[in-house]
């Protein structure tokens, strides 16, 4: 959303299905090219879903070698980014796992899907509160916020809201029916709202 | 409508997935309804604070890293 193509570009960009095309046949340029395009959006995901940077490394690193072994595999029906996000979100929750084996923390958190969720602060932000704080700041309270969700709700928010995949294609990707991502989006939203309000509304420090 | 139905539909709102009548309803409840009003706004400001891309670059010794890890992986040997 915030990194999305500028309207006037100096080269047009080479489209993403002849990419894909050249690197399948063999071309690492043209498989360096697909890296460089969502090199970013990996990181920043598996900086969501581990917290971890040391993690987010790994994952991302991991992630393209492989993408890059099971390219003959990828089925050029569906976008590249979706495959490759998928990837991602699977090592990004094998990290998670691997971190939790001693604690035997699932990370299918159960959700009452009828269950209400009945917001608590009502006072209306202040105006750009993100414009007072410094970025580390604001990025502190942010990570907080996500940190404190349960995984399947974190991965969810940052998979539709953050990273712009359809319900459809959350709901594929992490084993869900579509009602059970709307469902944790909806959550996920409201209680990271929630938090943030504490913060942020008017009046407070 | 009551608020407790505003809440539930307001993810979907967001979302633009829901039905026009309904659509109908929500903004017309939003218009008289302080609190769901300040939740709605507030719940669209939270996503767009997650959006915003400069709170996760990326290091450029992690990208150098990367790449220098899967040409090292992947790169065919030239001989």
């Amino acid at each position: 959303m915030s990194e999305s193509t500028p309207a006037t570009q100096a080269a047009p960009a080479k489209d993403e299905a002849i990419l894909v095309k050249e690197a399948k046949g063999g071309s690492y340029e043209a498989f360096e090219e697909l890296v460089n395009r969502y090199e970013k959006k990996i990181y920043r995901l598996g900086l969501n879903i581990t917290g971890s940077p040391e993690d987010a490394e790994d994952v991302l690193q991991e992630t393209f070698l492989k993408a890059y072994q099971h390219l003959p595999e990828f089925r050029e029906d569906s976008r590249f980014y979706t495959w490759v996000v998928r990837i991602g979100v699977n090592e990004g929750l094998m990290k998670l796992r691997r971190r939790r084996s001693d604690k035997s923390v699932p990370l299918d958190d159960q959700v009452d899907e009828e269950g209400t969720v009945k917001p608590r602060e009502f006072t209306d932000w202040k105006p750009n509160p993100e414009q007072l704080l410094a970025q580390s700041e604001l990025k502190t309270i942010l990570d907080n916020a996500a940190r404190a969700l349960p995984t399947t709700f974190r991965t969810v928010f940052f998979l539709r809201d953050v990273e712009g995949l359809s319900t459809a294609e959350t709901a594929e990707l992490l084993g869900l029916t579509e009602s059970a991502v709307k469902a944790r989006l909806f959550r996920a939203r409201l209680q990271l709202r929630e938090d943030l309000s504490k913060v942020f509304k008017r009046g407070s420090n | 409508m009551r608020c407790t139905k505003v809440i539930q539909e307001l993810s979907n709102y967001l979302d633009g997935d829901i039905d026009e009548t309904l659509k109908q309803e929500l903004c017309t409840h939003l218009s008289k309804c302080d609190h769901c009003q300040v939740v709605f706004d507030t719940t669209r400001k939270t996503i767009e604070l997650y959006c915003d891309g400069a709170l996760y670059p990326l290091p450029d010794d992690v990208r150098n890293r990367l790449h220098a890890f899967i040409r090292r992986k992947c790169q065919p040997q030239r001989t």
